[in-house]
């Protein structure tokens, strides 16, 4: 109840502020907060210059008003988080906060920047919590629930008609989770759960497990370094021409410049991918690279449909203090996504299309996903109906 | 930042005499802590407060690793342990719904009592790096437990449904309210630890750590003496991860990896070993320089690494050696 | 669990226990020699494998790319004792724990700075690419084979140099009593340098061989540095024999540890329960092996007498 006072008081005082400044065109406040360092610092990277090079071509505005982002790095540490974010809501006043790249830095974050009235839009992140019972008005994931490439690839493995499929992952609650979702769709046999520690850097042990094992497929969610190590030692074992390589956040714009040749031909599930063909997301590709000198990711595309969408949903709102308006505009979802299809389920999740894609070598010699075909239409996630939204 | 660096004028009146030195810093850091808030209210209040109120439940944890490391010199390399042991005890009662907090610390402060004790009695046969070593592989065989504890979030940790309750009550929901609770808890861990250094138990942990074999002669049993200092030093960080939980309304495994152990070890080094309050003003320095230079470029730590290799080689005695107020 | 598996699974255990000898037996002489805690030795590790990586960029071949990594590690690892390191030897190991900490953060953020967040690639040499099948059905790396077989011959290298050459046994005197050796008339500077640099040369080694099986990126160095800790203690700190043996047993303790524990606790318990603690229990059983050994003998397997 305090916290409704308060932040309807605080609301007041921006609503006071944004009426008598908006005749001079007060400004957009955009916080990034994204993981900047550590091992996984390039998802973080590609999430910002994505977002970056979408307010560039739109002249620094969104919306049609000047905009201010401020970047911040979570350091992938939780607690460190909780006060960066509370520094972009208190201090810098921003109206939305964009971010962040990883669940567990979501589940820190997300109570204090909705408690506070603003708006948090996820360019990655789409934990199962916030997705069903969690649910919460002022949260939008503009990528997928994380689920969901994984049951992408349950899916494909289903219809290819595999009888007995080994699954290996990280030990932690994402890799869980992973495993899960792939399960969700395949009726097979499961040959094996194999988790390896988190961070790990050799996959020998278990690839020769995995051979030992003779699967008609593996199933993987690798994401970072992990699936740079897996891709190349998989192929170095021998067992890319022998036994399908299926996975999800494994083989993709961010682990491929290191992955090379090692990676080519293996099996992704993904909403986008660099080649979709929409003349958008072309303009985007050529733009991205020429400014980046680096192939987007899907972090980068979200990024940057991020933008895109805040950009709809301020033009459409006089008052940004006026949340239930902002609100609203957000939710229509009235942009061009990269990705062609693009509406919000009740929850704040998307309602989407997902493809299952392939690594492959341009003819330029630069490495990318690309779509191979369509797996899921308009698909929402499996959470969704938990979801009560509260008034 | 400026909001602890601005001496209060009540600081200010005390006396720079030798002998009310060794009070004069203390006094001037609790009182620039109690006047923030004052400060705070001219800016973004929360934002600051929150910024604050970490630094002092860091200033907790790192004080006490401080009575085992500057006086004991037991460097434990495991001491976030006791931080995830805290933070853990009200995220696993809360999501069973018990939110009261005096339960809660009750299960933090045993918990990490009871844990202290029995890896303290283990890890103490060993000496040097080899205490180190151990305790950091209790420190870690804790953390890929709470990694694997599906039901309570694993890896990804758990939201609170809110702070502890007090009395029943959302007592310490506000910023205000939760940042003097921690400043009392702050407060008060340091008066305990003052008395316990200048208690006889502190007198033969020092003992010992200067010549155990003397004190042994003399007919005290270091062993006893430091296993008893281990254990307080745990619970005391235990109620850190308690305060930390409540901060954050969140709990992970993050609280508790080993790189999170080498930071204590690293503010208690920073700050100045073995006075009780350099631990707060490494704490303080620590997280206010990551704040502000993190501020600046992303490549803050380019500027950090450095700035901690010249404290070593130039300030000898941490930052309060540079401030020449370091007592033994 | 078959027989072919294990044995795979051994050789696996093998090479990871290999590399960890190569970064762990410079730490346990630069600790056990100059009673020095150099956390700043994983960081090298990593320089030598974006060394490795960069020099391989740039001539094209993995083989002068080691070839001119190693001098540069060399040379580095030097660099950093001339300007830091030194001045840390009579200074309390906490102030050492500090200041290297400091070289870790800037190190780390500096290759970031210098090559970009990313992880590099480096190609496997051709020759040594494909792999051969070691059992019916059971194909492996020749790669691999190579790095245990290189492991081995720094090994058998290290052996000699430590017991049959006069710096050796200065080592290993100094590693009893450096003050003592000192105080003969020898250099001690020199051979503390000597030392250091040899161990940042190996570290930076294992770097540039791994960097062809492994993602080169920042902070690689970090978690290797641990479980070189942990092996140096397992070792007992100042012994290159304990530090081998227990960088085997490390390796083979979690290589294997991570395969067979949930297929050893099926043996008492039923399917889910003994597949969840196996998952639980598999990280930790080197923290669990440490301190046990700890526990048993506190100095570790191989005291270096004093």
């Amino acid at each position: 109840m305090k916290t409704f006072v308060k932040a309807a008081g605080v609301a007041a005082a921006l609503g006071l502020m944004a009426s008598t400044a908006l005749a001079q065109g007060e400004k957009v406040r955009v916080g990034l907060m994204l993981t900047l360092s550590g091992p996984s610092a390039v998802l973080g990277q590609q999430a910002r210059d994505g977002f970056n090079l979408a307010v560039k071509e739109m002249g620094g505005k969104l919306g049609g008003r000047e905009v201010e982002v401020i970047v911040v790095d979570d350091e992938l540490k939780p607690d460190v988080a909780v006060t960066k974010v509370k520094g972009l809501v208190e201090r810098d006043k921003v109206d939305f906060v964009v971010g962040p790249i990883f669940s567990n830095v979501a589940g820190a974050i997300h109570k204090p920047v909705t408690d506070a009235g603003v708006f948090l839009l996820s360019p990655n992140a789409g934990p199962s919590v916030f997705a069903g019972k969690g649910c919460n008005p002022n949260f939008f994931a503009v990528s997928y629930q994380n689920d969901q490439n994984h049951e992408v690839a349950g899916k494909v493995a289903q219809n290819r008609g595999y009888k007995r499929v080994y699954l290996l992952t990280p030990n932690y609650q994402a890799g869980r989770d992973a495993m899960a979702g792939f399960k969700r769709h395949f009726k097979g046999e499961i040959v094996e759960e194999s988790y390896v520690p988190l961070n790990n850097l050799d996959f020998q042990s278990e690839l020769a497990k995995l051979a030992a094992a003779q699967p008609d497929a593996v199933f993987t969610f690798m994401p970072g370094g992990m699936g740079v190590n897996l891709v190349r030692q998989y192929r170095q074992a021998g067992l890319a021409d022998k036994i399908p390589f299926l996975s999800a956040f494994t083989v993709d714009e961010s682990t491929l410049p290191a992955q090379q040749d090692a990676a080519i031909g293996m099996l992704g599930g993904s909403n986008w991918a660099p080649n979709l063909d929409t003349p958008q997301n072309k303009a985007f590709v050529a733009a991205y690279e020429k400014e980046f000198n680096a192939v987007p990711g899907s972090y980068s595309m979200h990024a940057y449909d991020t933008a895109k969408l805040l950009d709809s949903a301020v033009k459409s709102v006089k008052d940004l203090s006026d949340k239930k308006a902002v609100r609203e505009a957000i939710a229509k979802a009235d942009f061009q996504s990269l990705r062609g299809d693009f509406k919000f389920g009740a929850n704040g999740f998307p309602v989407q299309d997902f493809y299952l894609v392939k690594a492959a070598k341009r003819p330029d010699g630069k490495f990318q996903t690309e779509i191979v075909e369509k797996v899921f239409d308009d698909y929402a996630d499996a959470y969704a109906k938990d979801c009560k939204p509260a008034s | 930042m400026n909001e602890i660096a601005t001496p209060s004028p009540a600081a200010l009146d005390v006396p720079r005499a030798p002998a009310l030195r060794r009070y004069g810093v203390p006094v001037l850091v609790f009182a620039a802590f109690a006047l923030a808030p004052i400060a705070a209210a001219q800016g973004a209040e929360g934002y600051i407060l929150s910024l604050l109120t970490r630094v002092m439940i860091f200033a907790i944890a790192a004080m006490s690793l401080d009575l085992i490391l500057g006086y004991g010199a037991l460097v434990s390399f495991g001491h976030a342990a006791f931080l995830g042991i805290g933070a853990y005890a009200v995220g696993i009662l809360a999501s069973h719904g018990i939110e009261s907090a005096l339960v809660q610390l009750l299960a933090a402060l045993g918990a990490s009592a009871l844990f202290a004790l029995v890896t303290g009695a283990i890890s103490m046969r060993t000496k040097g790096v080899y205490f180190i070593m151990i305790t950091l592989a209790f420190g870690q065989m804790l953390y890929f437990l709470a990694t694997s504890l599906s039901a309570y979030g694993g890896d990804d940790g758990l939201t609170l449904p809110s702070r502890s309750l007090l009395f029943g009550a959302n007592l310490l929901k506000g910023d205000h309210a939760f940042y003097y609770a921690v400043l009392g808890c702050l407060l008060g861990c340091y008066l305990l630890c003052r008395s316990v250094v200048a208690s006889r138990f502190g007198r033969v942990l020092r003992g010992a750590k200067e010549n155990a074999v003397r004190m042994q002669a003399i007919g005290f049993a270091p062993y006893r003496f430091q296993l008893g200092a281990y254990v307080l030093a745990g619970t005391l960080c235990g109620l850190a991860g308690f305060l930390l939980a409540n901060q954050t309304e969140f709990v992970s495994p993050a609280y508790m990896t080993w790189q999170r152990s080498g930071e204590l070890i690293v503010v208690v080094v920073l700050g100045g070993l073995a006075s009780l309050h350099g631990a707060i003003i490494g704490a303080a320095a620590f997280l206010l320089l990551e704040e502000v230079l993190s501020g600046y470029t992303e490549h803050w730590k380019m500027i950090f690494g450095p700035l901690l290799v010249l404290v070593v080689l130039y300030a000898r005695g941490g930052i309060l050696g540079m401030m020449g107020g370091r007592h033994g | 669990m078959s027989t072919t598996l294990l044995i795979i699974q051994t050789l696996n255990g093998l090479q990871f226990g290999i590399i960890l000898f190569l970064i762990a037996a410079g730490l346990t002489l630069v600790f056990g020699v100059m009673d020095f805690i150099n956390l700043a030795h994983g960081v090298q590790y990593m320089v030598g494998a974006y060394l490795a990586a960069a020099f391989t960029a740039m001539t094209g071949n993995f083989g002068l790319g080691l070839l001119l990594a190693l001098p540069t590690a060399l040379a580095f690892g030097l660099v950093l004792e001339v300007l830091i390191f030194r001045h840390l030897y009579d200074r309390d190991h906490l102030d050492q724990v500090l200041a290297t900490f400091g070289v870790i953060l800037f190190l780390n953020q500096a290759v970031k700075f210098v090559w970009g967040a990313a992880p590099l690639f480096v190609p496997v040499p051709e020759i040594l690419s494909g792999s051969i099948e070691i059992a019916p059905g059971l194909l492996y790396p020749v790669y691999r084979l190579a790095i245990i077989a290189a492991g081995l011959g720094v090994a058998a290298l290290l052996y000699g140099l430590v017991n049959h050459t006069r710096a050796g046994m200065l080592v290993r005197a100094g590693a009893t009593n450096a003050p003592m050796v000192s105080a003969l008339g020898v250099d001690i500077r020199r051979l503390f340098m000597l030392v250091f640099g040899f161990g940042a040369m190996l570290a930076g080694f294992a770097g540039a061989m791994v960097a062809p099986i492994l993602s080169v990126e920042p902070g690689m160095g970090d978690n290797l540095l641990i479980l070189a800790f942990v092996v140096i203690v397992i070792g007992g700190i100042g012994s290159v024999r304990g530090a081998f043996i227990a960088a085997l047993a490390v390796g083979l303790v979690d290589t294997l540890g991570r395969s067979f524990a949930s297929n050893i606790l099926r043996l008492f318990l039923d399917s889910g329960a003994a597949s969840q603690t196996g998952r639980a229990l598999a990280p930790m059983l080197i923290y669990i092996l440490m301190a046990a050994i700890l526990f048993f003998r506190p100095s570790g397997l191989f005291p270096v007498r004093r």
